[in-house]
C-alpha cells in the first residue's frame, strides 16, 4: 500500500498552489478532488456548448505574483487581461465611469461634484498607505501573540515595527480603518452618493455585512491589494476564464510530477493517535499519506471530515462559532450577443470592465436589509461583467458570457432551504434588474446558471456558500484566523494541515494561503524553502 | 442664425460631459496656435493637459527668455477664485502669509499647510480687489478649501479650464505689452496686477512669472485666449518673440531658485511615506510664516516644531564644481556621510555655474556648510562616470537681475 508524503485535500486554486510548492520540495503528492474537474471556484465549465463560464470566481487581481513566478504560471499557459473601466449606472439614466487614466478618472467625478472629484487623490493616499502596511504581511505566517517561540517574538517586533513606524496619527488613522465601516470612511471623502456606492463596493463583496456594517473598511482593502502584471490595483480575467489559474496550477504541478485524482470525494481524514495517516474517500477507498492538507474551509475540515473526538473542545467550539456566513449568489449567463445599455456610449471602456446599478450606499443597506431578514434582496446589489468582451476565447464569435455576482443571499431562506422556485425568483431580481437599463436583454439570454449558497455548498463545497471560507473581519484576520492558536496552517491534529482561504491572509483567488502553508509544513519537515519567493518588497 | 445648445440644468451640463473619456489629455485655450509652431511633438502631461515640452528647440527657447520674450502657455495651472465678505479673513485662516497685508492689485507668493503644519501646495496669490482673490496652484485642493471655509462668508470656485493664462518672460516683454497697446504697463511694478482691456472683455496682467527675469503673467477667460496669443505675437514680432516649452522655463526657475511642487518637496496630500511631508522651514518657505496674524493652519504644529527644534530637513542652493549638471546626485558630508539629494539642478548659463537645489537633513546645509560634497553619475555611452565633486551652500536665487525689478522697466 503506497504512503504518500502529502495528501491535498481539495484542488481547490490554495490546494494546488500547495501541492505544486511540496511537489517541488522534493515530496511526492496526491491531490484529491471530489470533482470530476479541479478549480474549486476557480473554474471554467461548459455548460452551454461553445460557451465556457467562469461560474463562481471570475476575476483576477489578488493572485500574488510571486507564486505565478515560483509556480511558472504564464509558462503553463496562464494570461491575466487587465479590464479597461467600469460604471455604476445611476437611476436618473446616467452613469459614473471609473476609468484608468488619473486625469479622466477626475474629470468623470466632476460631472457629479467638483469637490469629490478633487478628493479622490486623499482618499488614494490614504487607502494606499493602509495597503502598504498590510500587503507585507500577506506573505509571511502571522504571529501567535501568546508564544514566546523565539520565531514568534521576532514576527511580533516585526509588526510592532510596522505599526510604530507608522507614527502616532497614521497608527491612530489604521486602528480606526481597520475596525469601521466603509460608508464612514467615505463619508470623510466624499459627499455625493453615486461616487461613494462606487467605492463601498469593494467594502461589502463576498461579505455578509452591509456598507453600513463595522469592519467593512477593511474588506474594501483586501480587494485594493492586487495587481494585474504589475499594474497595482488593476482587475482583469483570466483568459480563458478564470479556470485558466488552476489549469496552469494543474499542468505545474503534473509537470514536477505531482498526481491529482479527480471524482475523489473525501469522507474522512484518518486520524491514528492524534496524528493524521491519511484519508478515506467517500467510496470507502483508503489513502494513506504522512500528511494531510485540508484545503476545504475549516468548517468542512474539522466538522465533517475528522471525528469530534479528535479535537479539542474549545477548538471546536471556534470553529463551529467561525463566522463563515453565505451572502452571495452567482447567475452565470450565455447571450446571443452583447448587450446594449443606452446610457453608455458605445465606445466606452466600461463594457470591459464591471458594472453596477446600485447607485447609493443606502441602497446597498437596505439590500443587506433583506438578507438579515433571511431574504435574497428584492434590490439586489451587482457586480457584472462580460469578459468576452476582452477574451474571445470562451464563447463562439459574437457570443458573449456575462457572470454577476449577487448580493446579499442568504443561505437559508428565512430559515428553511431553498427550493428550486426560490432559485429561479432570486435569478428573476437579477435579470429584472439588468433588463430595467438594457433593453432586450431577456431576448439575448441562451443559458443560464443559477448559483445560490445551496448550489455554491454542494456544488463547489464552500461552506454556506461564503466566497471567502469565513468573514474578513477584523476578528478573524492574522492570528486569529482561523481560530486563535491555530492561525500557522497547523491544527489540533498532528499532521493535519490547513491551506483554504479559511487561514491567513484569506480569501479572494490570491494563493497565499496555499504557498504560506507549503512553507510551514516544509518548515515542519526540514525542507529547504529555496523554490518559493520572498514576498515582493514594498519600499 | 446658429443658437447654441443652452445647458438647462445640472443633469443636462453632467450628461453633456460624459464624452470626455475619448481625450485623455485636454487642449488648452491656446492649442491651436501652439500646435502650428510645434515642430518636435515633444509633449507632457501637465495636470491633465497636453503641454509642450519643447516647441522648436529647448536651448534657443530658453535663450529667448534671457535675451528675448518667451511665450509659455500657463492655462493648466490651477486656479480658483475667491471672494466674499471674509475673503481675506479665510485666506488669513488658510495660507502661511498675511493676507492683510496684500493690497488689493497686488500678488503674493504663499503656501498652506494641513494641521500637521505640512505643506499641502505653494501658489500665488492674487489680490483682484479687496474681496476677489484668485489663488494659483499646482495640485488641487477644492475639498480642503471648502472644508476650511466653514464658518467664513466666502465663495470658492475651481477655474481651471474657464481662465487661460500666459506667462510672458524676458527682456523686451514690457516692450511687447506696450507696443501691444496695453495703456499704462509701464506702471505696474513687481507683483502688481492690473486689468486691461481686450475685446470686449479684459485681461489681468500682473509683473510677475517664474524665470527670475522681466516678465508677466496675463489671465483672460478662455474664449479670449487666442485673440490675445495674437496680439501679443503681433506686437512682439520686431521684439523677438518666441513660444517656449516646459524645459526651457525649467531651466530659468531653476537659476531663479524657484521650487515646484512634488519636484522639489512631496507635498502632504500625496506623500505615502510618513517622513516624507515638509514643513515650511524645511523647504525655505519658513519666510512666509506669520505669527503676528491669528491662527492659521498647521500653526500650532510648525510653532510647536520650532521650539522643539524638530524641523528634520533644510532646502539650499548648491554651487556645485564643474560643470556636469547633479540631477538627483546623493549629497555627502566629507565624502562619506549621506546628508540628502538633489531635486534639480543644471548648468546655469547666465550665472555660469554648475547650480542644484537640494534637500539636506540638518544640521548639514543649517549650522554644517562645509564638506559637502554630490556624488554625480553621468551616464555617458552606457557608462556611468561616477564623479564626487565640492559643493557649496549659496543663497538663492542663483542670479538677480536688475532688469526684473526696474521701474519703468527699460525697454529693450
Amino acid at each position: 500500500m503506497k504512503t504518500w508524503d502529502a495528501i491535498v485535500v481539495g484542488g481547490g486554486h490554495n490546494g494546488l498552489v500547495n501541492a505544486c510548492y511540496l511537489q517541488r520540495a522534493g515530496l511526492d503528492v496526491l491531490v484529491v478532488e471530489k470533482n470530476d474537474w479541479v478549480g474549486g471556484a476557480a473554474t471554467s465549465r461548459e455548460l452551454a456548448p461553445g460557451f465556457l463560464y467562469s461560474n463562481c470566481s471570475y476575476v483576477c487581481s489578488l493572485f500574488r505574483p510571486e507564486i505565478m513566478r515560483d509556480l511558472e504560471l504564464p509558462r503553463f499557459g496562464l494570461q491575466v487581461i487587465a479590464y479597461e473601466g467600469g460604471a455604476v449606472f445611476t437611476r436618473d439614466g446616467d452613469y459614473l465611469a471609473n476609468y484608468r487614466d488619473h486625469d479622466a478618472h477626475r474629470r468623470e467625478f466632476a460631472r457629479f461634484s467638483k469637490r469629490d472629484a478633487e478628493a479622490y487623490d486623499r482618499y488614494a493616499r490614504d487607502v494606499t498607505r493602509q495597503c502598504r502596511f498590510i500587503q507585507p504581511l500577506l506573505m509571511r505566517t502571522a504571529p501567535d501573540p501568546t508564544s514566546l517561540r523565539p520565531r514568534d517574538v521576532g514576527e511580533l517586533m516585526y509588526l510592532a515595527k510596522k505599526i510604530w513606524d507608522l507614527g502616532p496619527s497614521q497608527m491612530a488613522e489604521t486602528l480606526r480603518f481597520w475596525t469601521m465601516s466603509i460608508s464612514d470612511f467615505l463619508d470623510e471623502y466624499f459627499e455625493t452618493d453615486v461616487i461613494k456606492a462606487n467605492f463601498s463596493i469593494s467594502g461589502i463583496i463576498g461579505t455578509a455585512l452591509g456598507p453600513m456594517s463595522p469592519g467593512t473598511a477593511y474588506v474594501l482593502l483586501h480587494h485594493y491589494m492586487g495587481e494585474v502584471d504589475g499594474s497595482v490595483g488593476a482587475w482583469g480575467y483570466a483568459r480563458g476564464g478564470m479556470g485558466a489559474i488552476t489549469k496552469a496550477l494543474s499542468a505545474s504541478f503534473q509537470a514536477s510530477g505531482g498526481t491529482i485524482r479527480t471524482g475523489a470525494e473525501v469522507d474522512k481524514v484518518l486520524v491514528r493517535d492524534g496524528k493524521a495517516t491519511g484519508v478515506v474517500l467517500a467510496n470507502g477507498e483508503e489513502i494513506f499519506g504522512k500528511l494531510v492538507v485540508s484545503n476545504a474551509d475549516v468548517k468542512r475540515t474539522f466538522l465533517k471530515l475528522v471525528e469530534e473526538k479528535e479535537l479539542p473542545d474549545i477548538f471546536l467550539r471556534r470553529v463551529r462559532n467561525f463566522k463563515i456566513r453565505g451572502s452571495s449568489g452567482k447567475v452565470n449567463i450565455a447571450l446571443d450577443s452583447l448587450p446594449e445599455f443606452p446610457a453608455l456610449p458605445k465606445d466606452s471602456p466600461c463594457y470591459r470592465g464591471d458594472m453596477h446599478f446600485t447607485d447609493s450606499v443606502e441602497r446597498m443597506e437596505r439590500a443587506y436589509d433583506d438578507w438579515k431578514a433571511g431574504r435574497w434582496s428584492a434590490d439586489p446589489f451587482l457586480d457584472m461583467m462580460i469578459p468576452t468582451t476582452l477574451d474571445p476565447t470562451m464563447t463562439p464569435p459574437g457570443k458573449h458570457f456575462m457572470s454577476c455576482f449577487v448580493q446579499y443571499c442568504p443561505p437559508k431562506v428565512e430559515g428553511r432551504d431553498w427550493t428550486d422556485a426560490d432559485r429561479d425568483a432570486f435569478a428573476e431580481t437579477v435579470i429584472a434588474q439588468i433588463a430595467d437599463y438594457s433593453p432586450g436583454f431577456r431576448d439575448r439570454i441562451v443559458h443560464m446558471e443559477v448559483r445560490t449558497p445551496r448550489e455554491l455548498e454542494a456544488e463547489v463545497g464552500l461552506t454556506e456558500g461564503n466566497i471567502f471560507q469565513g468573514e474578513l473581519t477584523f476578528d478573524q484576520l492574522l492570528f486569529n484566523r482561523p481560530v486563535p492558536g491555530y492561525a500557522q496552517y497547523r491544527s489540533p491534529v498532528g499532521g493535519l494541515y490547513m491551506c483554504g482561504s479559511s487561514t491567513h491572509p484569506g480569501g479572494g483567488v490570491m494563493g497565499a494561503p496555499g504557498r504560506n502553508a507549503a512553507a510551514e509544513i516544509l518548515r515542519d519537515l526540514s525542507k529547504p524553502t529555496r523554490h518559493m519567493s520572498p514576498a515582493h518588497d514594498v519600499i | 442664425m446658429a443658437k447654441t445648445a443652452k445647458i438647462s440644468s445640472p443633469y443636462a451640463a453632467r450628461i453633456a460631459a460624459r464624452g470626455h473619456f475619448r481625450t485623455l489629455r485636454l487642449d488648452t485655450p491656446f492649442q491651436p496656435r501652439i500646435d502650428a509652431l510645434m515642430k518636435r511633438n515633444d509633449w507632457y502631461d501637465w495636470g491633465g493637459y497636453r503641454a509642450a515640452n519643447s516647441l522648436w528647440d529647448e536651448e534657443l527657447e530658453y535663450f529667448a527668455i534671457r535675451s528675448q520674450a518667451a511665450l509659455f502657455d500657463i492655462s493648466p495651472m490651477v486656479k480658483y477664485g475667491i471672494e466674499g465678505p471674509d475673503a481675506e479673513a479665510f485666506l488669513n485662516r488658510v495660507t502661511l502669509r498675511n493676507v492683510s497685508k496684500l493690497k488689493p492689485g497686488r500678488v503674493h507668493y504663499t503656501a498652506w499647510c494641513d494641521d500637521e503644519g505640512h505643506v499641502l501646495d505653494d501658489g500665488t496669490l492674487f489680490r483682484l480687489s479687496d474681496e476677489r482673490f484668485r489663488l494659483c496652484c499646482q495640485e488641487r485642493h477644492l475639498p480642503w478649501l471648502l472644508d476650511s471655509a466653514i464658518g467664513y462668508d466666502v465663495s470658492v470656485a475651481e477655474q481651471t479650464e474657464a481662465i487661460a493664462g500666459l506667462a510672458l518672460q524676458g527682456p523686451t516683454s514690457f516692450a511687447i505689452l506696450r507696443a501691444a497697446g496695453f495703456a499704462g504697463i509701464e506702471r505696474l511694478k513687481v507683483f502688481d496686477l492690473a486689468d486691461f482691456e481686450h475685446q470686449n472683455g479684459t485681461v489681468t496682467i500682473s509683473r510677475t512669472g517664474f524665470t527670475g527675469d522681466l516678465g508677466y503673467e496675463l489671465f483672460v477667460s478662455a474664449e479670449l485666449a487666442l485673440s490675445l496669443w495674437d496680439r501679443l505675437m503681433e506686437a512682439g514680432r520686431l521684439h523677438g518673440i518666441r513660444a517656449i516649452g516646459y524645459t526651457a522655463l525649467n531651466r530659468a526657475r531653476l537659476e531663479a531658485g524657484l521650487i515646484v511642487a512634488n519636484a522639489d518637496f512631496s507635498t502632504a496630500e500625496h506623500a505615502l511615506r510618513a517622513d516624507r511631508v515638509r514643513m515650511p522651514d524645511e523647504i525655505g518657505l519658513g519666510f512666509m510664516v506669520d505669527l503676528e496674524k491669528g491662527h492659521f493652519n498647521g500653526r500650532r504644529a510648525i510653532e510647536i516644531a520650532r521650539k522643539n527644534k524638530k524641523l528634520r530637513h533644510i532646502l539650499v542652493g548648491l554651487e556645485i564644481e564643474g560643470n556636469i549638471p547633479a540631477d538627483h546626485a546623493i549629497v555627502y558630508h566629507r565624502g562619506k556621510k549621506e546628508v540628502g539629494l538633489v531635486s534639480a539642478a543644471g548648468w546655469s548659463p547666465l550665472a555660469k555655474r554648475n547650480i542644484a537645489i537640494a534637500s539636506l537633513a540638518r544640521p548639514f546645509g543649517d549650522t554644517v556648510t562645509d564638506d559637502l560634497w554630490v556624488e554625480i553619475y553621468a551616464l555617458r555611452e552606457l557608462k556611468y562616470e561616477k564623479l564626487m565633486k565640492r559643493a557649496k551652500v549659496v543663497p538663492r536665487p542663483f542670479i538677480k537681475l536688475d532688469r526684473r525689478t526696474a521701474n519703468p522697466p527699460a525697454d529693450f
